[in-house]
């Protein structure tokens, strides 16, 4: 298997009378990687908090692996889909080999020791980020960067046939940031992840989705969707859209500027 | 399992010299343990051999052995000796030693339950709650079981208070450390003055003496028929919580990501506080509201095993019992002939203990502010 699929149909969170996000439907085949892309506040994280199961969708629904996410159990979701979500830090001590060992959690019973199975995984899935020099370490005298790298390990550990990630290459340096999204794309797992820096997800992802207050305005391979056009309507900016010679990626290059008097006309 | 296999070049900047905690750590489990294991039998018979009448280590063990079923020596000991060692102080130094483990591990869950590390029963405000629901059973005499109703009520109110303070404190699904400490401060003194109220119109002056001694904390006047109730009440909470360390420890990681690792937060945490009252009330019933052991040696301990509640829960009941036995030698002796309530004594410690750790706290936070 090389990945669970998912459904994410007509999907619509509130918070009180707002709406964070508004009837958005997207899927993911086994083994894609796909991108969630769009301005602060376009309701990306709480899109993911939905696929990870910790807000409920007003209406519509997750399938993963074609179940509807929210009558399985917390547990039965976390042995095929691991998240990697904003970190709010420990202030506890663990090193980071503790904290990947947490991600084994889901695939133990009350009593069940740690196997060497258990522990391999640990060891490769901190090898994986480049992380095996911080295993002993105290995570709360990581750097960010570092703290990043261990939080992903942990999802590994879980070995997830779907992996979900909220701005993963939040703090890393751009060779981390290279590693992590060529990482997720040898991983034999579904990927879902929102991402800030275009270029990074044009070239990593197989499609792309704009989110925008909370809708999704354009979804579909990277160089359909990244436009100078959408740039202007979505972020409100002036930008030049090229296809990389060597890469053959969609390039994203802004402009200083006004956004082209062709778009939407800002008060 | 595909692991990708590459071997990236280590950045020299990830590397960070091993610091004296890591080191420490890396010395293992299993001696930290068994040191504090040998620390825990010397203190104990440190306990029962130190006092007013003083018996030597060899005849402690001797009367023990004896009572145990070994043969009597010859020649005979005194049979005064063998009261205060088996009937007088055995009892005690055990019930300190239940008590100490327990308010360590209770404390231990606590932190991790509220994921806040100035957590502990005591400052939370449950000691009060527990006294209160105990004091009540003494001051209307519904004690028809005796210990059995004194600990029930004394669960009721922890429980009570539990929920109350961890209501206040979450806002928005967060606990910021000043509104816990504050709610905890709060209701612990409504219910203080509650109790006190209680007290002073009881009318009864010998059981108002003897509530005010007790709420005080103290250790005396325990009997072998009623050190049953805290033994079970330890050994029921350090085997459910061991048997949990592994969710306790996704606490730590927070509430959404121990969510996508499989753990149901809000039903664990509901029934985890239903174990901890439980223990905190029993203990208090037995003990009085000792504060502080539960705040101390769960980060004492996490210094020396690291945060795997697997390792962080069996020493700290082993530390907690050391701490408060040789505290309530000290109780017992320094002022002797008079005797200063436990409570008194690790309040003492304990108070500077919380004071460095609020500061260090917020140190901490500071410093990562911006990043």
């Amino acid at each position: 298997m090389t990945g669970t699929g998912l459904d994410v149909d007509g999907v619509t969170l509130t918070a009180g009378a707002h709406h964070l996000v508004r009837d958005v439907s997207l899927t993911a085949g086994p083994g894609e990687v796909i991108g969630l892309v769009g301005p602060n506040g376009s309701g990306k994280s709480s899109l993911l908090r939905a696929v990870y199961r910790v807000l409920r969708p007003d209406s519509g629904s997750v399938r993963v692996d074609g179940a509807d996410a929210w009558s399985l159990s917390v547990r039965r979701v976390a042995r095929t889909l691991a998240a990697v979500v904003q970190d709010p830090g420990t202030g506890f001590d663990l090193s980071a080999r503790e904290v990947v060992a947490m991600g084994r959690a889901p695939h133990k019973r009350l009593l069940d020791a740690d196997t060497a199975e258990d522990a391999g995984l640990v060891e490769w899935a901190l090898a994986a980020v480049d992380a095996s020099d911080l295993a002993h370490r105290p995570v709360d005298r990581l750097s960010g960067g570092e703290r990043q790298r261990v939080l992903i390990a942990r999802a590994l550990a879980q070995q997830p046939g779907l992996l979900v990630l909220d701005e993963p290459t939040n703090h890393l340096d751009i060779r981390h940031q290279l590693e992590i999204l060529g990482l997720l794309r040898r991983l034999p797992a579904t990927v879902l992840v929102a991402l800030h820096d275009l270029n990074l997800a044009a070239y990593h992802c197989d499609r792309l989705y704009v989110l925008h207050e909370g809708e999704v305005t354009a979804s579909g391979p990277p160089e359909a969707v990244l436009t100078a056009e959408l740039l202007a309507e979505v972020y409100g900016v002036a930008a030049e859209v090229a296809v990389h010679p060597g890469t053959g990626a969609p390039q994203v290059t802004f402009l200083p500027g006004e956004p082209a008097a062709a778009a939407r006309g800002r008060a | 399992m595909t692991a990708p296999a590459r071997t990236a070049p280590t950045a020299p900047h990830a590397r960070g010299a091993p610091d004296r905690r890591d080191r420490l750590r890396a010395r293992g489990f299993a001696p930290v343990l068994m040191v504090l294991g040998a620390l825990l039998l010397v203190s104990l018979t440190a306990g029962v051999a130190i006092g007013s009448v003083r018996v030597p280590p060899g005849e402690v063990w001797g009367i023990v052995a004896q009572a145990l079923g070994a043969d009597r020596p010859s020649p005979p000991r005194s049979p005064a000796r063998e009261t205060i060692v088996l009937d007088v102080r055995a009892p005690r130094v055990l019930l300190g030693a239940v008590t100490g483990a327990g308010l360590a591990v209770v404390g231990t869950a606590m932190q991790a339950l509220v994921r806040n590390p100035l957590a502990e029963p005591y400052l939370l405000g449950v000691s009060s709650g527990a006294s209160l629901g105990a004091v009540t059973v003494i001051v209307f005499g519904v004690g028809l079981f005796g210990p059995v109703s004194l600990s029930a009520a004394a669960f009721a109110g922890a429980l009570l208070t539990l929920l109350l303070v961890y209501g206040t404190a979450r806002a928005g699904g967060r606990i910021t450390s000043v509104r816990l400490v504050l709610s905890g401060v709060a209701v612990a003194a409504v219910l203080s003055a509650v109790t006190n109220l209680l007290m002073l119109t009881t009318g009864r002056g010998n059981e108002a003496r003897e509530v005010l001694a007790w709420t005080l904390g103290g250790l005396g006047g325990v009997r072998w028929s009623t050190l049953w109730l805290p033994g079970a009440a330890l050994l029921l909470g350090v085997g459910i919580l061991l048997a949990h360390a592994r969710s306790l420890n996704l606490l730590l990681a927070g509430e959404e990501a121990a969510t996508t690792m499989g753990l149901d937060v809000a039903r664990f945490r509901a029934r985890m506080f239903v174990l901890l009252s439980l223990v905190t009330g029993v203990l208090v019933a037995a003990a009085g509201p000792i504060g502080f052991v539960g705040l101390m040696l769960p980060h004492v301990v996490r210094l020396l095993v690291g945060g795997d509640h697997r390792r962080v829960l069996p020493a700290a009941a082993l530390g907690g019992a050391v701490f408060l036995v040789w505290a309530d030698l000290a109780a017992r002796t320094v002022a002797a002939p008079m005797e200063i309530p436990v409570g008194v004594l690790t309040a003492l410690c304990g108070g500077p203990f919380f004071l460095w750790l609020l500061r260090r706290d917020a140190l901490r936070n500071t410093g990562r502010g911006v990043t």
